[in-house]
């Protein structure tokens, strides 16, 4: 039995592109069936940060852990998305350095499909987080105020903000020489990014110059967004800053990621 | 014959490097390649090349006719690379390694898991199929990342180095692996450190230094090149020595030297080594180590080049 091809086909075709991309993300899903601390990692993580802002500090910032939990939760699902989509970066610096990059190179598959199998799996994974800290918040007393369509349409937001940052960890994770610094950058950018927001607590306290920033920055206007389509509140500003955002970032870093993909990949 | 690989004048700088400076191949269909030469001399920037991994700065190769530039998408549904390292996914079992590239190349899930099945069964990977490549030894490892080359039957096979960090048992399972597909028909072009390995598995040798080819031809004619084989004696007695020194210095071709309490000159003609014995023997020393070695990448580099290799010291894991 054979799978060589008696004449060689000269290019991809988009479909087939398309189906060896699931393959990739497939590959890449089926890690964390023999990597359980991938799971953890990306499970454990969010949950205990939304139990431990809540309850240690969510009465100290707005009163009450309940007040805090609906202002809060929104947030925090922003706040681990945003560090989460770094893994993409990470995930492939992890390929380029270990040399599967090189092994499907030398395969007849679409040059774009390693990149977004990459990225497609780790939006399965930003699903998973966004139902589990839902869920988790649930059971905390987080009421989804809002219509299921609303809630569909804090996944869509929050997916299509992941999308645009993704670009970022591709450029990041393709840029630097390995793993672990993709983290560094995450820690250096991610941190004050996500914290100089009002992801976490109400803006208000802040100096008057750090509130301009607030005020502008997309991760406010994410959490702000959300909490509009999770509680059921108005959403249209936010959500158009939101996809300003996301437009502005992809269109600027995306040639970038891919640029420096095809250079290195 | 028709070539299977063909490179014209392949040139590559890394910088301030010269990778490759010129390097002309010619694989026939069917036949073994063996690229021979330290670390540093080239060998892999010329797989790559060979491969579509890289972009040559000058020159020009092709693969069973199709342009490794121009025509890489061509060319990589006709060849497989097992690389120095294993370039298989550690957090995959062997099973979804191989059912990974089977169903990236387009095969149905039920013919990749045959496949696979197949391959893994082939190279003595059937018990660990089921278990994550992490755990695998380095042997193993190397036998899947050939496995995973495999799985399209390639009809050009590069080999970087496949035995290299190995075993002597795990490396001896590799030769038989490679010589089975060169049964088979398939073409393959080895890179390697070892003269040995190159002898056992070549049928025509290229051996590489500075990013030239400085020689080329089969391993008989290449040793012949050298003209000569390393004569080694060590005296049970180290008191012995000027004695042996004296000994071989009168039958070697050039002048013996002294490592430790070793005595090494070189000879051209095997009929003096029992020349040696009865001196030695008339002489009454008595000797703890006497032979005839065979002749290693040393010294026909030291043929070749008039210099030394540059001592293999590189600790592993140095791309070459």
């Amino acid at each position: 039995m054979t799978a060589s091809i008696a004449v060689p086909a000269a290019r991809v075709r988009p479909a087939e592109g398309l189906r060896q991309s699931a393959s990739l993300s497939w590959r890449t899903l089926v890690q964390i069936k023999h990597n359980p601390m991938e799971l953890i990692d990306f499970s454990i993580q969010p949950v205990m940060f939304l139990l431990l802002f809540t309850y240690v500090f969510g009465g100290a910032i707005v009163g009450s852990t309940g007040d805090y939990l609906a202002f809060a939760l929104p947030g925090i699902i922003v706040q681990n998305a945003l560090f989460a989509s770094l893994n993409t970066g990470v995930g492939l610096n992890t390929d380029l350095t270990k040399g599967v990059f090189d092994r499907l190179r030398t395969l007849p598959i679409a040059r774009w499909a390693p990149l977004a199998g990459r990225i497609a799996a780790d939006m399965v994974k930003q699903v998973w987080a966004l139902v589990l800290l839902l869920g988790i918040g649930a059971i905390m007393g987080f009421r989804v105020g809002g219509s299921p369509l609303g809630l569909l349409g804090a996944a869509g937001l929050l997916l299509v903000v992941v999308f645009a940052f993704s670009w970022i960890a591709v450029l990041v994770g393709m840029i630097v020489s390995e793993p672990e610094k993709v983290m560094i950058f995450g820690f250096t950018v991610m941190f004050p990014l996500t914290f100089v927001s009002n992801a976490f607590v109400p803006a208000d306290t802040m100096p008057s110059w750090l509130q301009g920033w607030v005020e502008v920055n997309p991760v406010t206007l994410l959490a702000d967004a959300m909490r509009g389509l999770l509680g059921g509140g108005s959403v249209a500003g936010p959500v158009g800053g939101v996809v300003l955002w996301s437009a502005a970032i992809t269109v600027v870093v995306a040639p970038l990621a891919v640029r420096a993909f095809k250079r290195r990949v | 014959m028709q070539n299977a690989v063909l490179a014209e004048g392949l040139a590559m700088r890394f910088g301030e490097t010269r990778a490759l400076d010129g390097v002309d191949l010619a694989v026939p269909s069917g036949t073994v390649l063996g690229l021979l030469g330290p670390n540093g001399a080239g060998k892999t920037t010329a797989v790559r090349i060979l491969t579509t991994l890289l972009r040559p700065d000058a020159g020009r190769a092709e693969v069973c006719g199709y342009d490794v530039v121009r025509e890489a998408h061509q060319v990589r549904q006709l060849i497989g690379l097992t690389g120095q390292y294993a370039s298989v996914d550690e957090m995959l079992t062997g099973t979804e390694n191989l059912l990974l590239i089977g169903r990236l190349l387009g095969l149905t899930r039920p013919l990749a898991k045959r496949r696979a099945r197949e391959l893994l069964e082939r190279f003595g990977l059937a018990d660990a199929a089921g278990r994550a490549a992490k755990t695998y030894s380095g042997g193993m490892r190397r036998r899947l990342d050939l496995a995973a080359s495999l799985v399209a039957s390639p009809r050009v096979l590069f080999l970087d180095e496949p035995t290299t960090g190995l075993d002597p048992r795990s490396r001896l399972d590799l030769w038989q692996i490679i010589r089975d597909l060169v049964a088979d028909g398939v073409t393959v072009l080895l890179t390697t450190q070892y003269l040995d390995e190159a002898d056992q598995l070549a049928s025509r040798i290229a051996v590489v230094d500075h990013g030239r080819v400085i020689a080329e031809g089969t391993p008989a004619e290449l040793k012949a090149r050298t003209g000569a084989q390393p004569l080694v004696v060590r005296p049970a007695d180290p008191a012995d020595l000027p004695t042996v020194l004296r000994i071989v210095g009168d039958l070697s071709d050039t002048a013996p030297a002294v490592e430790g309490t070793v005595v090494t000159a070189t000879v051209a003609d095997p009929a003096v080594l029992p020349a040696v014995v009865r001196r030695l023997d008339d002489a009454n020393v008595l000797v703890a180590e006497l032979a005839l070695r065979d002749v290693s990448l040393d010294e026909v580099f030291l043929a070749l080049t008039g210099q030394r290799t540059a001592a293999p010291a590189l600790p592993e894991g140095v791309p070459a």
